[in-house]
This record gives structure tokens, sequence and C-alpha cells, in this order.
């Protein structure tokens, strides 16, 4: 190329009506979400957790949806690669903590895998690990605000694009439709399940263009830009909100860790590949946008990192010094009152 | 039973019509939701004209789709409802399958008590109709084996009103098994009013001191007439209606064994991994020093299916002939 490329103009920044304190929060969201993901790895390879599971690369979408969630009316029905939109609506790292030391105190009291929550008080329901088994409970949680005739909330319902091969992620998008429910589907698609790319998930690379056999709309956004992500669920939300039915909103990101501890995602992809996507990271670029933009300084940035560094730590003390549940624990709530086993 | 004012005589399908109708009636919670059930009111028309008084939005014609209306269930039960989701014939639920063992049973227990279930799933389950490979199955066996679930197969009118009450009532999820050869074929007296019947225990339908037969579904009434043959021939034998399968009435089946030293477990359901097998290793484990006879299980062949062919499905099935031969040879064993 002859002439040398000018410098790119610097894009308008579209803040869709975020303040900058939001804009803030989204940035210690992804940064918490990015903390405590990686606290996981950490004691998984210190010996002291089991398990822990990965979702790098899903900040923007997570911290961007959270924001368009609205806190003691929305209801959240995640899939168990969300931690930053389970942090987004209020979850605490001492309770993300607690589930991964599988503490007593824990939401499930210890039962379930790391960030599998359940709770009424933040409105997130309780999931399995079972792709896209949450779909059609999403669904019937829409239906019984609709029958209620509960204007003014919905449901945000989130998965990878893996369950939407799944028939559960067909049968709640058709009834979602037919019954023109106030429900979002927020498809977190990171193009692998665990091994499996998207293209031998799919012939068509966007699962948005699924909508359309539904009858509702379907929107493609950025997954690496949180305010974008925010502004297109927030649009969903407040359609549903308001009897506009349901949509599909596919958020465009990318896995850049194992699919778990237990994964060695070398055997299946090229470190070409996620080094090159890497460039695209979210949570440093967001940072980087709003220190241009002078949302944030140089210095608030910096002790805003100090400060999430120092809250997780502080979680992880916290919790690890919390008793696990009794052996007891194991035969309480099987039904409701007291269950006694034959044996 | 709480105190009712009267009681008229209902077959088994009348018997659930009218307590959905109660239970509809009652609480506007509750929604039916399932294959044909609005404008058609069901393929046994146990919810007809249901959607005109109820309208439409409680009264669900759903897709076909299996899993989802349990599923979509689930999550209305979540949410506040009282769902009751019907899967139009037993051998259809298969594809929910795991909402309904990987999820409404684990409800509760996943979130340490934080979010239930309280869903009932009512299915027309049984043999006998000449409906094939496709339309005659049990399903007790694969789903009694899923602690968090309770699973209910009621055979009289009167023990349906009740079980299906307390169904509705009930805090968890509960799978509600309907015999569709008694659904015309069986009538009896049903008390008016709201009442139920505890899930979780038997009733003893008929009396005697030589040999325990437990049963349940259509092969309780069959079982009660080889029963009856049996006291003509001057032998004497209890019959126990399970009622409900989990949990399981294990107080009055040791309680007749403990009498009659005798255990006879009949069922339509295939024999390998049957409920039999549970109730004989119950007893086997509580109860062996009191039998003066082998456990025996009078149960369907081990192959997939009744087939749609008379002859077929007569080899299956059993009948009152042969469960009253079966009954003579414990009882003079």
């Amino acid at each position: 190329m002859a002439s040398k490329s000018k410098p790119a103009a610097k894009a308008r920044f579209e803040r869709h009506g975020l303040t900058d304190e939001q804009l803030v929060e989204i940035l210690r969201i992804m940064l918490m979400h990015r903390t405590l993901e990686g606290r996981g790895f950490q004691l998984n390879r210190q010996g002291k957790i089991p398990f822990a599971s990965a979702g790098e690369g899903h900040e923007g979408v997570q911290a961007g949806a959270a924001m368009a969630f609205q806190r003691g009316r929305d209801i959240l029905v995640p899939y168990y690669r969300d931690l930053g939109l389970d942090l987004g609506v209020g979850l605490t790292p001492y309770e993300v903590l607690l589930s991964l030391f599988a503490r007593k105190a824990d939401h499930s009291g210890g039962r379930q895998f790391p960030h599998h929550y359940a709770s009424k008080r933040l409105g997130i329901h309780t999931i399995s690990s079972v792709l896209a088994t949450q779909i059609p409970h999403a669904v019937g949680a829409a239906y019984a605000l609709k029958v209620r005739g509960e204007r003014g909330r919905a449901v945000l319902v989130t998965f990878g694009e893996g369950s939407t091969s799944e028939g559960e992620w067909h049968e709640g998008m058709n009834f979602a439709a037919v019954h023109k429910l106030p429900v979002v589907f927020l498809c977190e698609n990171n193009e692998w399940a665990i091994s499996t790319p998207a293209d031998k998930q799919m012939a068509n690379p966007n699962v948005a263009d699924r909508a359309v056999g539904y009858g509702m709309p379907g929107v493609i956004v950025n997954g690496f830009d949180p305010v974008a992500v925010y502004a297109v669920v927030n649009e969903a939300m407040e359609r549903a909100r308001s009897g506009g039915g349901p949509t599909l909103v596919e958020a465009k990101c990318y896995r850049f860790l194992a699919h778990t501890t237990d994964d060695d995602d070398r055997t299946y992809r090229s470190r070409e590949e996620v080094e090159r996507r890497r460039r695209d990271d979210p949570v440093p670029n967001f940072e980087r946008l709003l220190v241009e933009r002078g949302v944030l300084t140089p210095e608030g940035a910096e002790s805003l990192k100090k400060a999430v560094l120092a809250e997780a730590n502080a979680a992880t003390d916290r919790a690890e010094a919390m008793p696990y549940p009794a052996p007891a624990d194991l035969y309480t709530h099987v039904y409701a009152g007291d269950h006694a086993p034959w044996r | 039973m709480a105190v009712s004012t009267g009681s008229k005589i209902l077959n088994n399908v009348e018997a659930v019509r009218e307590t959905l109708y109660e239970a509809m009636k009652n609480d506007e919670r509750t929604v039916i939701l399932g294959e044909d059930v609005g404008a058609r009111g069901n393929v046994f028309l146990i919810t007809k004209d249901f959607i005109n008084e109820f309208g439409e939005q409680r009264v669900i014609d759903t897709p076909i789709a299996e899993a989802s209306i349990v599923g979509i269930a689930i999550g209305m039960a979540m949410e506040g409802l009282r769902p009751i989701a019907e899967i139009q014939f037993a051998d259809f639920i298969y594809p929910a399958f795991n909402q309904i063992v990987g999820e409404a049973a684990k409800t509760r227990y996943r979130s340490n008590g934080e979010y239930t279930c309280p869903l009932v799933i009512r299915t027309p389950y049984g043999g006998g109709v000449r409906g094939a490979l496709s339309h005659s199955v049990s399903i007790e066996a694969l789903f009694y084996h899923v602690p968090g679930l309770k699973i209910v197969a009621p055979a009289f009118p009167a023990d349906i009103k009740g079980l299906l009450n307390a169904a509705i009532d009930d805090p968890d999820p509960v799978l509600f098994l309907e015999h569709k050869k008694t659904y015309r074929l069986i009538k009896g007296e049903v008390p008016e009013g709201h009442y139920t019947i505890p899930i979780g225990k038997a009733d003893v339908k008929k009396t005697g001191n030589q040999l325990t037969v437990v049963s349940y579904g259509l092969y309780v009434h069959w079982a009660l007439d080889a029963a009856q043959q049996l006291e003509a021939e001057g032998l004497s034998v209890e019959v126990i209606d399970l009622r409900s399968i989990r949990p399981m009435d294990r107080t009055t089946i040791l309680q007749s064994v403990e009498k009659t030293r005798k255990l006879l477990i009949i069922h339509e359901d295939n024999k390998f991994g049957g409920i039999g097998a549970e109730i004989s290793a119950m007893v086997a484990e509580e109860a062996l020093f009191s039998l003066d006879a082998p456990i025996r299980r009078l149960c369907a062949p081990d192959v997939p299916a009744m087939g749609y062919a008379e002859p077929l499905e007569h080899e299956y099935m059993s009948s009152p002939a042969k469960m009253a031969q079966a009954m003579r040879e414990m009882v003079t064993f």
C-alpha cells in the first residue's frame, strides 16, 4: 500500500443515556467478573476447590445486559456461565465465593456446582447444568406475569449458542412467541460449545436469524461492547414489559479460556486464534474507552481495580472461613416438611 | 377426610373432571395446560367446556411439545401459579423425562428450599383398550426411582378426587396417573365438596387372613374380583390398593404381611425393576421371617409392549382368572 493510513477518526461515543456512574458501574462489574473468575481458577490450581468454570470474554455482554435489568421487578433465568450477570443484578462477591467453596451458607447450601445461584431476593431462578432446560422455565415465569396482568415486569433468560440446538430452546421460543410473552432471550454466542465450534452447531452462523421463524424480532449486537448490549437488551426488555412480546438478542463474543478447569482447549483450537481474539478483550478496552472519553481518570481506573481486588480478597478470606454443610444437610429439602428416607 | 354434605355416583373420568373443575373454580392461580385440553376439552372430554368458563389464559392448548409443557409448568409453579400439566397419553411423556426428573424433582433441593415446584402432571396410562405400543404403557417404574417426586395412581372415583385434591394442594411435584381403562368402567360414590386423601397412604380394599395381595390401578379391580372367587372357595385374601407409589405405605403392607404371612404383588407393568421389585425387597428386608411362602410377583412379561392385535394384548395383560389361580397357589402353598 502506497499511502500511509491516517489514524481513524475518533468514533462518536454513544452512551445510550447511561450516566457516568452507570458506565463506571458497568466497568466495575466487568472487572469483578474477571477477578472472581480468575479467583476460581486460582483456587482450583491451589487445590482448594475441585472445579471452576470460565466466562472470560462474556464480561461486556453480561455487564451491559445487567444494566437493563430492573432489580426488584424483573426475573433473571441465567445459565451457568453468567457470573457477571449475576453480579450485575446484585449478587455479592462473598456469595460467589461461598458458591466456589461450596459452603453451607451458599444459596444451594453447597449442593450445586459454582455459579448456579438461586435467589428470590434478587429474582434469580434456580438452574441445573443441563443446557436449555431453563428456557421453558423462563417462558412459564413470563406466562405467570402475563396471566396475572403484571405489566412492567419481564424475564431475561440467557444461554450459549450451543443451547440453541436443544429442542427445549425451540419449544420455549415458539411458545413465547405464540403467547407474546414478556421475555427476552439473550444468546451469548462465544463460538465454542466446549470443543464444538459454532459451524458444527448450525449452518447459519447467526442465531438471531431464527427469530423470524418464530415471529419475533431478532437482533445481533457486538458482545464486546457493553453499552451497545445495554441499548439492545434495554429496548427488548422495555418492549417485553409493555406487552410487546419477546425478542431474541444475539450478542457475539468469545470464550478466551477453556470451558472449565477440567478442560484443555489446546486440544481443539489454536493459540493463534485465541491470541488474535484477545485483542478485542472487552475489559481493558472498555476501561481505556472510559479513560479516553474522560468518564474516568487514569487514577480513578487504578483505584477502581484496587478496590475490586480488595473486595474479592476479603470475600475469599471470609467465605473460606465459613463451614461446609454438615452430613445431615444431605437430607433436607427433598420434600416440604420432614423427609425420612427409608434407610 | 373433611366433612361433606353428600355424595354422588361418578365414574373415574367424571371424578377427575369434577376435581379439576373445583380446583379451577376455587383458586385462580390454577391453570391447565396440555395438548387439546382447551377447545376439544381433552381427548377424553375431561376438561370439556373449561375454556368457555375459565378462559384461554387458564386453559391452555399448547403446541405439541411435551418437554416444554412440563418445563413451562415448572416456570409457572416457581413464579406462584398452580399449574396442572397434562400429558395426553403417558406414552408421550418421554420427551419430558428430563424436565420431570432433572428439574421438577430437584427444584427444592438444589435451591436449598428457596424455590419450589408445586406442580401436578396428569396422564392416562395403561392397557386393555387396544392401544398398541404407544397408547398402553405403564410408566411408573421409570419415575419411582426419583426422590423429590411423588407418584399417585388411584383406582376408585373417591380416591381419585381425594388424591387429586391432595396433589393439587401439595407443595411438591406430583405425577398423577389415571388408568384409562378404568375411566368409564369404574363407578363409585364420591363425596361432594373439597376433601383430600393423604399421598402415601394405601387402602385395604378387602380384608382377609391367608394372603396379602398388593396392587394398584386397573388390576386392583381384577384382584378384588379374583379374591371374591376365592372367598366362595373358602379362601381368605386381603387386597391392598397402593394408591400412592411414591411415597409408599410400608406400614400398611408390613402389617398385612405380618398377619397373612404371604405376599403376592400384582401389576400391569413388566416385572423386571417394577414396583413389585421394591415391595419385595422391602418386605424381605423387614419381614422375611414372618413369611410362610416365597414372595411372588404376577406382572407383565419382559417384552417392550403389548401388541395391537387382540391375542397379543390378551397375552400381555393379566386377568381375574390368572390372578385367582396365582392366589390359590399362594394360599395353599
